[in-house]
C-alpha cells in the first residue's frame, strides 16, 4: 500500500525538533524506528501532514547509570537494549521482554523510545515499563518533564506526550537482584502478543517479598495486576503463587478480536501470570 | 531405462540453476518490468460486501494531478466480456456474469468500481481517494445452508437462486442399504475454513502495446500464460494471433495465479485504449480481497463398517463456497476431491454430492491441493472416529481397509485406476522412524497421570490424483481444455540444447529438473540445457502449471521429445560414420559403431554437422531438433503415510508440534532436493490449515482478517523439524515413472495434525476441534464447547 503524501524534516538537534513539531501542530508525528507508524501509514490508517524524523538528533541513543537509575536513550534500537551490558544487569526484564519483540529487521530499525510513544497495548516494551516502574523524559516547548510510566499510557494508541513534545529518555530504577521473566502468548512466533505478562518478583528466604505484574494487551494501555501482586506477597511455594494469579485478570478489559475473545485473554492472563511469576521467583 | 546414460543425472540433488536469480531478486519479476511512458492503474475496489451501485463518478479523480484516465464500469463495459469459467460442472451449473469492474452491482469486499490511470503508482493511489461512489447497501450472502433457503436475498437477483449447481456421484451398491445393514454407521460434520493464499510474490501485470501493428505484450505474474492468452483473447476482443502473454520469472502461485484476473483484462483493455504501456501491482491487503481464496466448505460424511471395520460404504455431502463469481475453475475445485473421499481403501458403496452455493465473498478457486485435501482431510479424520468407535488403533483399521500392494492395478470405487502403490511399505517406514510404539506408550502414561499437557498422534495415510489430466477424462468432466503438455528440444550448433516447455514454473525448479531430463537421453553435460518457459512466442504450445501435473506431463514430453532427437540423430550419425542405424549403439551422448569403437560421433557433432547440413543423407531434413505432444493416459498417484505427535497444553490450549514424520512414495525422484523442498513447503501449508490461518468475516461481510498482521501465516519458527523420507513404487502410467509432488505435503498433513489433537484430547471427551485448531478453540472444546471460538 501506498501512505498519503506527507512533508518531511529532519532536524539536528532537540531544540529544533520541538520547534518543527509546534509548527507542524496536530500535522506533526514524531518519525522513530518508523516500525509502527510506517505500516499504519501505509494503510492509511493514519495520515500525518508532517513527519519529524528524529533519527539525526545525537545524544538519543545509548544508555547511561545516573546513580540507581538506568537511563536509555529513546531512540535506542531494539537490537542495541538487548547487547546492552547496562541493560543487563540494571533492567534484565527489559532485556528479556525486548527479546521477544518482532524479528531481527524490525529490532534493528525500532526503538524502545518509539514503541513506548505509540503506546499500543498489545506492545511488549510498555509492559516492561510500567514493571519497572520507570519514568519517561520529554522535552516540549516548555521544557522538560519526567512523565512516570503509570500516567504515560493514557489510552489506546495515546500517551500523555503533548503533540509538541519529544520523548528524550526512558529513566528504569535499578533492578538488579530481582528475578524477572515475560511470558508472551501469541498465535505464531512474530505476531502480536495475544496476552503477554512481565514478572518481576523481589524473595526473602524462599518467600515472594514484592511482585510486579503488568499486562500486555489485557485492555486500552498496558496494566498492573495489582490484585495479584497483593496476592502474591508472601507466596511461598507454586500453589500459592497460581492461585494469587487467579485474581490477575481483576480489573482488566481485553478487548475481543480475530485471535482471542476477552474471556479467553482473561483465562490467558491467569494462567500466564502464574508461570510468568514462577519463573521470574525461580519456583518453576 | 533408455540409452544406457539415464541414472546419471536423473537421481541426483543438483543445486537448483534458477536459484541465482531468484533468490537475489535480480531477475525480471513483472513489477520490474520497465516501459517508456507506461501509466500506472489503481482501482477501487467496494468497502461492502453487497451493493447497488447508484452512482461512481471518476471526474473529481480526473483532476487530481498526474491523473491520465479514469473508468467506471459502465465506461469498461463496452467491448469486454465476462470473466470466464473454464470448468461448468454440470449441464445446468448457474453461471453468472462476471464483468472485470463492477456495473449494476457489488457482490463482495473488494469487487472492483472504478479505475485510476496515473503517471505514477503513488498519483494512481491518491486519486482513488477522489472518485465518488453511492452504494445502496444490499443484505450479505454468508452462511452456507442459509443461503439455499426458499426466502434467502440473492447475490445473483437474475438467477432467482444461490445455488450454483448439484453434482451426484453414486457407485457400486446404493448406500442406503448399506447402511441399514451395517455394524457400525458414523457420521461427522467437518469444516473447511477459506484459506488465502500467501505467494510470495504479489500478483502484477504490465500490458505494451504496439499500437501501430495492434500487437500486445502481456506480462503477468501467473501460472498459465498459456491458457490466459486464449482467455484474455475472448474476453476482450485482441485478436489471439496480436497477443504474447509472459509469464516472466514468477514467485510463487499454490493455485492462486492459476486464474484469469480481472486486473489482467483491465490492463490489456486500458492499455488498448490509451495506446500506452500499464501497468498494476496488487498490495498484500488489496490481495486478501481480490485474489482468489482457497477451501471454504462443509463437509457432512458418514460411513458404515462392519465390527471387525472392514468400511462398507461411504456417504459425502458437500455445501461448497463459491464466493460471488464463477472464476477459472472455481466449480471443478470440489469435483476434484469427489474422486478422493474413498482414498486407500476398499468398500462397496460410495455416494457423493456436491452443491456450490454463492457467497457474497471473494471467490474461491483453486489452492494447493485443489478438493484433495478437503477430501483427505474428512476420511482421514472419520477414519479415526471410526477406529475410536470400535476400540481399534487407528494404523490398524487402515490396514484392514486399504488395497494391498499386490492388487495393483486397482479401481476405485470412485472410478480411478490406481496402477501402482505400496501401502504397507510407506506405513511400516514410517512407523518405524516415527517410533509409534514407545509414543502410544508415553500417551497412555501421560494419560493415567492426568498430566496437563496431552500427548497425541495422528495418522494419514494419503493418496492423490495428480499428473492433470487425460484429455478425455476431462471432456467427461465437462472441463472446457484439454490436460497434453508440450516439449521441443532445439539442438544448437555449438552443441548445446534448449528444452522448451509448455509448462510455466513458478518456483518449482523446472529449469534445473528437465535439464536433469534432458541430459540423461541426449548424452550432454547438465550445464549444457537450458530451459524456456512462459512466453508464448518462446514456447507457443502449454497446458502450464497446475495440480502437480508438470514433471509427469511436462516432464514426461520432456523425455520423449529427448528420445525423438536422438531417433533423428542416429540417422545422421548412421550416415556419417558409413554404417547401419542397427550397427550404432547410443551411450553417454556418443554414437559408436558395435565391433568398431573408434568409429563414433558424439551427438554434439551430430548437431553440428546437421547445422552445416554439408553431409545428410538423401532426403533427410536437416534438423534433430524434435517435440512431442503428450496427453497422459492416466492421471498418476502418489501416496504415503504422514505422522503427526502433537502436546496440547491443556491450560492454554496450545498446540505443539513434536515430531512429524512422512514417507511419500511419489514414484522415481529426479532431483531429490527439490522433492524434499516440495514436502516441506507443502507440510507448512497443511500445518497451516490445522493450526493457523482462516480468512475471517464478519456479519457485514467483510474481511476481518485483512492484513497479515491478522491472518497468521506460520514461520519456519512455528514449525517442527520435520522428517521426510521416501518409498519408491514406479508409477506406470509415465516413461519417468513419477507421480508429481507439489501437493502431497498439504493434502496428507492436515488431518494427521488435527488427528493428533483430537487423540490427545479424546480422553476428556474431546471429538473434534474445527479449524484452525486455535488455541482458544482447543481450550474451549476441552471445556466442552466443541471447538468453536
Amino acid at each position: 500500500m501506498i501512505p498519503p503524501a506527507f512533508d518531511y524534516v529532519r532536524p539536528g538537534t532537540v531544540e529544533e525538533a520541538v520547534r518543527a513539531l509546534a509548527d507542524g501542530g496536530e500535522e506533526a508525528k514524531v518519525l522513530a524506528g518508523g516500525q509502527s507508524l510506517l505500516p499504519l501509514m501505509r494503510l492509511r490508517m493514519a495520515f500525518p501532514g508532517l513527519l519529524v524524523d528524529a533519527g539525526r538528533v545525537p545524544g538519543l541513543r545509548g544508555t547511561r547509570l545516573e546513580g540507581d537509575t538506568l537511563v536509555i536513550g529513546a531512540l535506542t534500537t531494539h537490537h542495541d537494549v538487548l547487547a546492552d551490558a547496562l541493560v543487563r544487569r540494571h533492567a534484565g526484564l527489559l532485556a528479556a521482554v525486548t527479546a521477544t519483540v518482532a524479528d531481527p529487521a524490525v529490532r534493528h530499525r525500532g526503538t524502545l523510545g518509539g514503541s513506548l510513544a505509540h503506546a499500543d497495548p498489545a506492545a511488549d516494551l510498555p509492559a516492561a515499563v510500567l514493571a519497572l516502574e520507570g519514568e519517561l523524559v520529554a522535552v516540549g516547548p516548555r521544557g522538560r518533564r519526567t512523565i512516570p510510566a503509570r500516567a504515560f499510557f493514557v489510552d489506546y494508541l495515546e500517551s500523555a506526550l503533548a503533540p509538541d513534545e519529544l520523548l528524550v529518555d526512558v529513566r528504569l530504577p535499578s533492578s538488579e537482584g530481582w528475578g524477572f521473566h515475560y511470558e508472551k502468548f501469541q498465535r505464531v512466533a512474530q505476531a502480536y502478543a495475544i496476552v503477554g505478562v512481565a514478572a518481576l518478583v523481589r524473595r526473602d528466604g524462599g518467600r515472594i517479598t514484592e511482585a510486579r505484574v503488568s499486562l500486555t494487551n489485557m485492555g486500552a494501555t498496558p496494566l498492573r495486576a495489582a490484585a495479584a501482586e497483593e496476592a502474591l506477597s508472601g507466596a511461598a511455594d507454586a500453589h500459592s503463587v497460581t492461585r494469587a494469579a487467579g485474581s490477575a485478570a481483576v480489573g482488566t478489559r481485553p478487548a475481543g478480536d480475530t485471535s482471542a475473545s476477552p474471556e479467553y485473554r482473561a483465562h490467558l492472563a491467569r494462567v500466564l501470570t502464574g508461570r510468568a511469576v514462577l519463573a521470574a521467583a525461580g519456583m518453576g | 531405462m533408455t540409452d544406457g546414460a539415464v541414472e546419471a543425472e536423473v537421481g541426483r540433488s543438483r543445486l537448483r540453476k534458477e536459484d541465482a536469480r531468484l533468490l537475489t531478486g535480480q531477475t525480471t519479476w513483472t513489477d520490474n518490468i520497465q516501459a517508456a511512458g507506461m501509466l500506472h492503474l489503481a482501482i477501487l475496489r467496494s468497502p461492502m460486501a453487497h451493493a447497488r451501485l447508484e452512482r461512481v463518478d471518476v471526474s473529481r479523480a480526473l483532476e487530481r494531478p498526474g491523473v491520465v484516465a479514469a473508468f467506471g464500469g459502465s465506461d469498461l463495459a463496452e467491448g469486454m466480456g465476462s470473466l470466464p469459467c473454464a470448468w461448468p460442472v454440470t449441464e445446468d451449473i448457474v453461471l453468472p456474469d462476471h464483468p472485470p469492474v463492477a456495473v449494476d452491482e457489488v457482490r463482495h469486499a473488494g469487487d472492483p468500481v472504478a479505475v485510476v490511470v496515473a503517471r505514477d503508482r503513488y498519483a494512481a493511489a491518491d486519486a482513488l481517494e477522489a472518485v465518488e461512489v453511492a452504494y445502496e447497501p444490499l443484505p450479505p450472502v454468508l452462511d452456507l445452508e442459509a443461503a439455499l433457503a426458499d426466502d434467502a436475498p440473492l447475490v445473483h437477483a437474475a438467477k432467482g437462486t444461490n445455488r450454483c449447481y448439484d453434482w451426484p456421484m453414486r457407485a457400486g451398491e446404493d448406500f442406503a442399504a448399506v447402511r441399514e445393514r451395517a455394524d457400525v454407521t458414523l457420521k461427522r460434520r467437518y469444516h473447511q475454513q477459506r484459506l488465502i493464499p500467501n505467494a510470495m510474490e504479489p500478483r502484477a501485470v504490465v500490458v505494451i502495446p504496439l499500437a501501430a501493428s495492434g500487437e500486445y505484450t502481456v506480462y503477468s505474474a501467473t501460472q498459465i500464460p498459456h491458457i490466459l492468452r486464449v482467455m484474455l483473447a475472448v474476453v476482450t476482443g485482441v485478436p489471439e494471433h496480436k497477443l504474447r502473454v509472459v509469464a516472466p520469472d514468477v514467485g510463487g502461485g499454490f493455485g492462486s495465479k492459476l486464474q484469469v484476473y480481472g486486473e489482467e483484462a483491465i490492463a490489456l483493455a486500458v492499455a488498448r485504449r490509451l495506446g500506452r504501456p500499464v501497468k498494476w501491482t496488487e498490495s498484500r491487503s488489496e490481495g486478501y480481497l481480490a485474489t482468489h481464496h482457497g477451501r471454504g466448505m462443509i463437509q457432512d460424511i458418514e460411513i458404515a463398517a462392519d465390527r471387525d471395520g472392514r468400511l462398507r460404504g461411504l456417504k459425502v455431502d458437500l455445501l461448497a463456497d463459491m464466493g460471488a463469481y464463477l472464476m477459472l475453475v472455481t466449480p471443478g475445485v470440489p469435483i476434484l476431491g469427489a474422486f478422493m473421499y474413498p482414498a486407500i481403501y476398499k468398500m462397496d458403496s460410495y455416494e457423493f454430492n456436491c452443491t456450490g452455493v454463492f457467497t457474497t465473498r471473494t471467490p474461491t478457486d483453486a489452492y494447493r491441493g485443489a478438493g484433495r485435501p478437503e477430501a483427505t482431510y474428512a476420511i482421514e479424520r472419520i477414519m479415526d472416529e471410526l477406529a475410536a468407535e470400535l476400540g481399534l488403533d487407528p494404523v490398524e483399521l487402515r490396514r484392514r481397509n486399504w488395497i494391498r500392494h499386490e492388487e495393483f492395478p486397482y479401481t476405485s470405487i470412485a472410478g480411478l485406476t490406481y496402477d501402482s502403490g505400496n501401502y504397507e511399505a510407506a506405513t511400516d517406514k514410517a512407523l518405524a522412524l516415527f517410533g509409534y510404539d514407545e509414543l502410544r506408550a508415553e500417551q497412555r502414561k501421560r494419560n493415567e497421570r492426568g498430566d496437563t499437557v496431552r500427548l497425541g498422534i495422528g495418522v494419514s495415510t494419503y493418496t492423490e490424483m495428480c499428473g492433470l489430466a487425460p484429455s478425455r477424462v476431462l471432456r467427461d468432466l465437462r472441463y472446457s481444455a484439454g490436460g497434453w503438455e508440450a516439449a521441443s528440444i532445439r539442438m544448437l550448433p555449438t552443441g548445446k540444447v534448449e528444452v522448451v516447455t509448455g509448462t510455466s514454473p513458478h518456483g518449482q525448479g523446472h529449469v534445473t529438473s528437465w535439464s536433469q531430463i534432458a541430459a540423461d537421453v541426449l548424452g550432454v553435460p547438465f550445464e549444457d540445457v537450458e530451459v524456456v518457459h512462459g512466453d508464448t512466442r518462446a514456447a507457443p504450445q502449454g497446458m502450464d502449471t497446475y495440480g502437480s501435473r508438470s514433471l509427469v506431463v511436462g516432464g514426461s514430453a520432456v523425455h520423449h521429445a529427448a528420445r525423438k532427437v536422438v531417433d533423428k540423430a542416429r540417422k545422421v550419425a548412421a550416415h556419417l560414420l558409413e554404417a547401419s542405424e542397427q550397427d550404432l549403439e547410443f551411450t553417454g551422448g556418443v554414437f559408436s559403431v558395435k565391433g568398431s569403437p573408434e568409429a563414433r560421433k558424439t551427438i554434439q557433432e551430430v548437431a553440428f554437422e546437421t547445422f552445416t547440413s554439408h553431409d545428410l543423407p538423401d532426403g533427410t531434413e536437416p534438423t534433430i531438433n524434435a517435440e512431442h505432444l503428450l496427453d497422459p493416459e492416466n492421471f498418476s498417484y502418489p501416496h504415503g503415510t504422514h505422522l503427526c505427535a502433537v502436546e496440547v497444553d491443556t491450560e492454554t490450549g496450545r498446540t505443539r508440534i513434536r515430531s512429524y514424520v512422512c514417507v511419500d512414495d511419489v514414484g522415481r525422484v529426479v532431483n531429490p532436493m527439490i522433492v524434499e523442498g516440495q514436502v516441506h513447503g507443502g507440510l507448512a501449508q497443511g500445518i497451516a490449515q490445522a493450526l493457523y490461518e482462516e480468512a475471517v468475516y464478519d456479519d457485514d461481510g467483510n474481511l476481518l482478517s485483512g492484513t497479515m498482521a491478522d491472518y497468521p501465516v506460520p514461520s519456519a519458527l512455528d514449525l517442527p523439524d520435520f522428517v521426510t523420507d521416501r518409498t519408491e513404487t514406479p508409477a506406470e502410467s509415465n516413461p519417468l515413472g513419477v507421480k508429481g509432488v507439489g501437493e502431497a505435503g498439504t493434502i496428507a498433513s492436515t488431518p494427521a495434525v488435527v488427528g493428533a489433537i483430537v487423540d490427545a484430547l479424546r480422553p476428556l471427551g474431546v471429538t473434534d476441534v474445527t479449524m484452525p485448531c486455535t488455541p482458544e478453540r482447543v481450550w474451549r472444546a476441552i471445556h466442552g464447547e466443541e471447538g468453536q471460538a
